[in-house]
């Protein structure tokens, strides 16, 4: 009998990283005569074709205002307008539409947050808990909140991994926490957090829950009902969709409770000079023209991401940075910051040889493009002694050479400075 | 691009072993420096006896260009008039910025070296942050002498 060997059918989960490549055109150009390598996607994502053909067609074809004429194009734009917020709406597994609120990005949707809902419910001696690992625009609202109500801000403290750990955390919790805002992964080291176990601590406190999302929506599943979050904030342009987009999920219960963060046009019912009535969620938080063709652009790059099984991007990636772990694990006299067991999507990395600065021009030059600095997570580098890093971080176009092209660019630092 | 035209051997030098890394005592005029884009500093202190800067020290953080541009300027500046650290400035600056005096370096001396850092934008900041600091330390208001 003849043996029967395993028929190979092709994995719809398996991830064609080559195909994907062939997506993003920013890809395909040379920098000082090098092929680019791009790892500074945390920074900002390349976009793909189908987000860059969608806002062009947007200002081609659909190009006026939302929610006013009565005109086609109007219609089409403000059609195209509210496909997107549903697309965000699936995208974070939100309950209704009505939670979702357009913003500029995760920056604005944490200030909204900070002063219509703070500003409403922060009382003097209140607290804020954040964490060391921060990144600027989850700080800098606060202590603004915090100033102007008398409120404190409260840290809770990292690890010289780079981990928050749950005891550490539960310890800065008190009876009066009101507001725990977190990062769901942190951009300066690429820690994910236990967001879970530490949303339903706060959640025990009472406390309401934003979790600062950037760096997480393109890396990790993010489910808000799952999580139970209060808000979520992030940043389309870390999705691969436009810069200046970007979206605030809170819950139905807490932005009815909340006034408009901004006044204007859009987000009013009616308008006399002796009062104004406001608009239902979530146009009551959209005062304005808004950024319509970015809005129609970060639905595009939704259906672009979730055209992919998440898992397997997760899966790519994870990969990925097991690779360039060992990779500039074995480089001489580089040294790793930040190496929490849970780590998507990003590597700092110090160099005995040459500052992080010094490292991003070198390695520049060889067509290799990091981010160096502090990563606006200065306390972040207070934590650890040092000013700055070189980060090199993933996306879902990276793959192994581009880690070798970092390696070897490394190489040319060691050579300069060794 | 090459490399090399910003990472010359004196800079490389000097960034590795800075020249004047050590505050001088005593000393009259202070500034300090920071370049927030990258986390680097640096502490001047000059002494200045009548027109002429008698000694100039420094401790910094940064990167090579930022340290060895700092470095640089201490050799250059000591036993100068006031003036004449001003007349380097203004030389150095054009050179980093605009490109002028790029074809007459006599004046410079091993400060001409930072003339590749041109072609490096992003690295401008760097190169000029120690002048910065010099031009604090001299101008600030009641530059008082300090004993400490």
């Amino acid at each position: 009998m003849n043996e029967v060997l395993p028929i190979s059918v092709p994995d719809p989960a398996a991830f064609d990283v080559q195909r994907v490549r062939k997506d993003f055109p920013a890809l395909h150009q040379k920098v000082h005569g090098k092929p680019l390598v791009y790892l500074d996607s945390a920074a900002t994502s390349l976009k793909p074709q189908a987000v860059i053909d969608a806002v062009a067609d947007m200002y081609a074809r659909d190009c006026a205002n939302i929610h006013r004429a009565v005109h086609l194009l109007s219609q089409r734009a403000t059609a195209r307008y509210e496909e997107a917020r549903e697309k965000v709406r699936a995208f974070l597994n939100a309950a209704k539409h009505t939670e979702v609120v357009f913003t500029r990005g995760t920056t604005e949707s944490i200030n909204l947050v900070a002063q219509s809902w703070g500003r409403t419910y922060i009382r003097e001696g209140d607290e804020v808990l954040i964490t060391e690992l921060e990144h600027h625009s989850n700080i800098v609202p606060w202590q603004i909140l915090c100033q102007q109500t008398g409120a404190k801000l409260v840290v809770a403290p990292i690890t010289d991994r780079g981990e928050v750990l749950r005891e550490d955390f539960q310890q800065k919790l008190s009876e009066r926490t009101r507001m725990v805002a977190l990062a769901h992964v942190s951009n300066a080291l690429g820690t994910l957090l236990p967001v879970t176990e530490l949303i339903d601590l706060a959640h025990e406190r009472g406390a309401v829950v934003l979790l600062d999302g950037a760096q997480a929506v393109a890396h990790a599943d993010v489910d808000v009902q799952a999580l139970d979050c209060d808000f979520y904030a992030f940043s389309g342009h870390k999705l691969y969709g436009p810069t200046g987009i970007g979206a605030l999920y809170g819950k139905e219960r807490l932005l009815e409770g909340m006034p408009p963060y901004q006044g204007g046009g859009d987000m009013i019912r009616s308008v006399t000079f002796e009062e104004t009535i406001y608009n239902d969620l979530p146009y009551k938080f959209e005062a304005g023209t808004p950024n319509i063709a970015g809005t129609i652009g970060l639905g595009a790059a939704i259906d672009y991401f979730t055209s992919f099984d998440a898992q397997s991007i997760h899966a790519h990636e994870s990969a990925l940075l097991r690779y360039a772990t060992e990779a500039l694990g074995s480089v001489p006299g580089v040294r790793l910051v930040g190496t929490a067991p849970g780590k998507v999507a990003a590597l700092s990395f110090l160099m005995d040889a040459a500052h992080p600065h010094d490292i991003g021009t070198i390695v520049d030059s060889e067509g290799v493009a990091i981010r160096t600095g502090h990563h606006c997570a200065q306390p972040v580098m207070e934590h650890f002694g040092i000013a700055a890093t070189a980060r090199a971080s993933l996306g879902m176009y990276n793959t192994t050479s581009d880690i070798d092209a970092l390696v070897g660019a490394l190489g040319k630092v060691q050579e300069l400075f060794g | 691009m090459d490399l090399r035209d910003l990472y010359q051997e004196v800079i490389l030098d000097h960034g590795k072993n800075p020249r004047n890394h050590r505050f001088p005592e005593p000393y009259n005029r202070e500034g300090r420096g920071y370049n927030p884009l990258c986390g680097d500093k640096i502490a001047l202190r000059l002494q200045v006896d009548g027109d002429i800067i008698t000694d100039v020290g420094f401790i910094g953080q940064g990167c090579a260009i930022s340290q060895a541009s700092c470095s640089t300027m201490t050799e250059a500046i000591k036993g100068k008039s006031l003036s004449e650290a001003e007349a380097l400035f203004s030389k150095f600056h054009d050179l980093l910025t605009t490109g002028e005096g790029s074809d007459d370096l006599e004046g410079l001396g091993k400060l001409a070296v930072f003339a590749g850092v041109r072609e490096f934008p992003m690295r401008v900041k760097c190169a000029t942050l120690g002048w910065h600091t010099l031009q604090q330390a001299l101008h600030q208001a009641g530059g008082e002498a300090k004993t400490e």
